[in-house]
């Protein structure tokens, strides 16, 4: 039953989006509001179907239902309750159900706060968002349907990919798709202000926060995922240029650039074309981002798509679409409805500024979008599909990042339309001396200066907190000066009153953190694979590392076998003395097809990394193994062999339970008795601990200029209320 | 079970065709629609250059600004928001102020 009323409510979703698109059209064209009114309340209704699907699916996750045939691919019993709930957006079908649930809520809240406002553009952002709403329905109902089902169900799942078993993957995906889909908000609303040729910054204003959550939404779930890409991928890295992750980045760096460059279409009526431009590619990224995850187009370490290129040709086909649909509305409005209504009136100023910071944030997209796609270009001009690796990648990012972060401690201090030389330097002269101070203590202190990417990135990154500490601590003195208050209620009043300036100044604090632990720990980490035996030991960056002794242990969930782990206790020294004590492993799920044998599907279904991770303020010490098992090979070959022979004989049951039971902790015993040298990846870094530092911090400075500050816009209204009698009682 | 399913499923298309197709049931005031959407456009500009008035007291204040600079930019800013207060007050009647009356 769940499953008829959930497909229903697809069915009906689409439906209701067919009519909305249709309504809100026709609607605005004859000026109808009840029709436009009807429009939206279908966006509405599609949010609350889609709801209604995604909670039935959901029940059936965390109750096991194996009769729908998405919860027996991707669920167990034995999969923890926490993940069966995840679970579901590790699925074709359930991760689409996802997106079209948050792209619906996103769309329902902008189009129910507008309160009236764009009243003339509404409709037709309704419309484009219904009409994507539609794409993915009839996806879903025609290539992923999550409500197949089966009249018998199996006794088990095959359960969640464990590499998906990690707390980042709860959260990483629905932080993704809500930055994808939150995204094409402002892409609607900028495709019905060019339709009605209404492009001033009222599009702008209605959509900003939306924009600014996505932009938030998409960073915490790029940082999520490279979290996860640390702890669980067992190579040590955070970062890998791989496509998946590049698709995150792409629509962030268009994004980051729109957040930039609206200021001065808001400030001074410029840069129309260029917004609306900016906006609609991020739009078309945050569909890209989404055809990269769910196609499996391009190889990728984040990509869990078993389904191939079935839904390939359709997201191309939307993707084409939205291209030509953009690049049609700018062109034809370029003359009239984009002409700026004002010019640069200096280089040396905010616009100057934001207009070098948004070629360069499109720079360092252009060159991530080429080298993403550089396989499938080279596959069609050569016939090869080649790839291009980390080098290049940094050979074009570095030199635009290191000038992005320079600008991010250049652009808060210079005024709009024009500042002086002279005045500009009494701003910078003390976040230069900052930085130039760090600088000299880096070169003769460290080995800082053997990296001179990295030295120069150290230093711009100290220049630009230098100058966002400055900027709250000059800001925090004039409203002391202003309102007498002692320093931490006037910084937490400035914060409060002026929370879009400021958190933005704190979110470039944490960019300029987050990319000096990158710098840091990417240009001076230190790596070694080594293969080593119990007391056997091997010397990284000064650290000692010895192989105490191995681990063994069968790890169960609800009564059965989840996975087995096997691993070691690593003592860690320097100089002698215990830095710490780790334990790394490599955990074995079993293979739950029917034809593999009693005991070698339990190595023979997917494994793990379980690292093991020692992380401090200035260094991390990290540690993958990859257990050798060949010398268990002929044991549990035997142990197939004998339980295929009991099978025969009709073994079954309790006692066959008990048997496989003994023999697999009479395997793990021999593991531990006589353990074979293991392959360790060994790594030394530092500075990771403020990648995550820094990201939290832009996270919070995000945050903070994304609240409504409703409360300053009511005390000024008062006050221009309050002045207003003033001068009425002074007439009298 | 399955008497059940098509129940819900009737019930849900019910619920949304009522819902959804409620405001072409009622004679919504258009007119009065529109003059609404116009004001919430005002009162989202007036505000938009409240908060221009109020960083730029604060570029001023920090240093970004000389007393000229602020002054031309106060005066311009403020010269918009009167214009927008104007066609406000001249679309909607006059809002009495709770605080007038003490």
């Amino acid at each position: 039953m769940a499953a008829t009323v959930g497909q229903a409510c697809l069915i009906l979703g689409v439906a209701c989006s067919a009519y909305g698109v249709g309504a809100s059209l026709l609607g605005a064209r004859r000026g109808n509001e009840r029709l436009v009114v009807s429009g939206r309340r279908a966006l509405y209704a599609l949010f609350a179907l889609t709801l209604v699907a995604f909670v039935i699916l959901e029940v059936a996750f965390l109750t096991s239902d194996f009769r729908f045939t998405v919860v027996a691919t991707h669920s167990s019993t034995t999969t923890p309750w926490f993940y069966r709930l995840a679970a579901m957006w590790s699925s074709q079908e359930g991760s689409l159900l996802l997106w079209l649930l948050l792209m619906s809520a996103g769309a329902s809240l902008c189009v129910a706060t507008l309160r009236g406002r764009l009243r003339d553009v509404a409709p037709y952002a309704t419309a484009v968002l219904l009409g994507l709403a539609i794409f993915f329905g009839v996806l879903m109902l025609l290539s992923a349907p999550p409500f197949k089902t089966v009249p018998v169900g199996p006794a088990e799942g095959f359960g969640l990919n464990p590499l998906l078993r990690h707390p980042s993957m709860m959260i990483h995906p629905l932080m993704l798709y809500a930055g994808y889909t939150l995204f094409l908000v402002p892409f609607a609303f900028a495709v019905g202000a060019l339709i009605v040729r209404r492009v001033d910054a009222e599009w702008i204003r209605s959509t900003r926060v939306f924009a600014l959550v996505a932009w938030l939404a998409l960073g915490a779930g790029i940082m999520l995922g490279a979290r996860w890409s640390y702890v669980e991928l067992g190579w040590g890295g955070y970062w890998a240029w791989d496509p998946v992750e590049n698709a995150s980045l792409l629509p962030w760096l268009t994004g980051t650039a729109f957040l930039h460059s609206v200021m001065i279409q808001e400030r001074r009526g410029m840069m129309k074309v260029w917004n609306a431009s900016l906006i609609l590619a991020t739009g078309v990224l945050a569909i890209l981002g989404t055809f990269l995850v769910r196609s499996g187009i391009l190889d990728s370490i984040h990509s869990f798509v078993q389904e191939g290129n079935t839904i390939a040709w359709a997201f191309v086909a939307l993707i084409a679409v939205m291209i030509a649909s953009s690049v049609y509305l700018v062109v034809t409005r370029r003359n009239n409805a984009l002409r700026s209504d004002a010019r640069l009136d200096s280089i040396f100023s905010r616009e100057a500024a934001f207009l070098l910071n948004n070629i360069l944030f499109v720079a360092v997209a252009f060159v991530v979008l080429w080298g993403t796609f550089f396989p499938l270009i080279s596959e069609a001009v050569t016939g090869n599909k080649a790839a291009v690796g980390p080098p290049w990648f940094d050979r074009y990012t570095v030199p635009l990042v290191l000038l992005l972060v320079l600008l991010s401690g250049i652009g808060p201090v210079i005024a709009w339309r024009k500042t002086t030389v002279s005045r500009l330097w009494r701003s910078l002269r003390g976040p230069v001396t900052f930085a130039a101070l760090c600088g000299v203590l880096l070169a003769f202190l460290t080995t800082a200066a053997s990296s001179p990417a990295s030295m120069a990135l150290f230093v711009f990154g100290a220049f630009a907190i230098g100058v966002s500490v400055q900027e709250l601590w000059r800001g925090m003195r004039a409203r002391q000066a202003m309102t007498s208050e002692r320093a931490l209620p006037a910084l937490t009043g400035l914060i409060s009153r002026n929370r879009r300036r400021y958190g933005g100044f704190i979110v470039h604090l944490g960019i300029a953190v987050l990319f000096i632990g990158i710098a840091a720990s990417s240009a001076f980490q230190d790596v070694r694979d080594v293969r080593m035996g119990p007391g056997e030991s091997a010397v990284v960056d000064g650290y000692r590392f010895d192989y105490v002794r191995p681990t063994a242990q069968i790890e169960e969930a609800g009564g059965k076998l989840e996975r087995i782990d096997l691993g070691s206790v690593v003592r860690v020294t320097r100089d002698g003395r215990e830095v710490a004590i780790l334990e790394p492993s490599r955990g074995y799920y079993p293979n739950m097809a029917p034809m593999t044998g009693a005991v070698s599907r339990f190595f023979e279904g997917e494994s793990t990394s379980e690292i093991a991770l020692k992380a401090g303020f200035f260094r991390d010490i990290w540690i993958a193994e990859s257990p050798d098992i060949s010398s268990l090979t002929p044991v549990i070959e035997k142990g197939d062999a004998v339980f295929e022979r009991a099978d025969r004989a009709g073994l079954g049951g309790e006692a066959r339970s008990v048997f496989l039971a003994g023999a697999l902790t009479g395997l793990t015993a021999r593991y531990r008795d006589a353990p074979p040298p293991a392959q360790f990846r060994l790594i030394v870094s530092p500075m990771v601990f403020w990648v995550w530092v820094g990201s939290l911090i832009v996270f919070a400075g995000g945050l903070i200029a994304a609240w409504p500050s409703l409360g300053a816009v009511r005390d000024l209204v008062r006050a221009r209320y309050a002045a207003r009698v003033a001068q009425d009682l002074k007439r009298a | 079970m399955e008497i059940l399913a098509a129940i819900c499923v009737i019930a849900l298309l019910a619920v949304t065709v009522l819902f959804v197709g409620a405001p072409l049931r009622r004679g919504a005031g258009e007119a009065a629609g529109s003059l609404e959407g116009r004001i919430a456009d005002l009162e989202a500009a007036r505000d938009a250059r409240y908060r221009e008035i109020r960083e730029l007291e604060i570029d001023h204040r920090t240093g970004k600004l000389d007393d000229e600079d602020w002054r031309r930019l106060d005066r311009e800013l403020r010269a918009e928001a009167i214009e927008i207060l104007r066609e406000l007050d001249e679309l909607r009647p006059p809002v009495a102020d709770p605080s007038a009356g003490r």
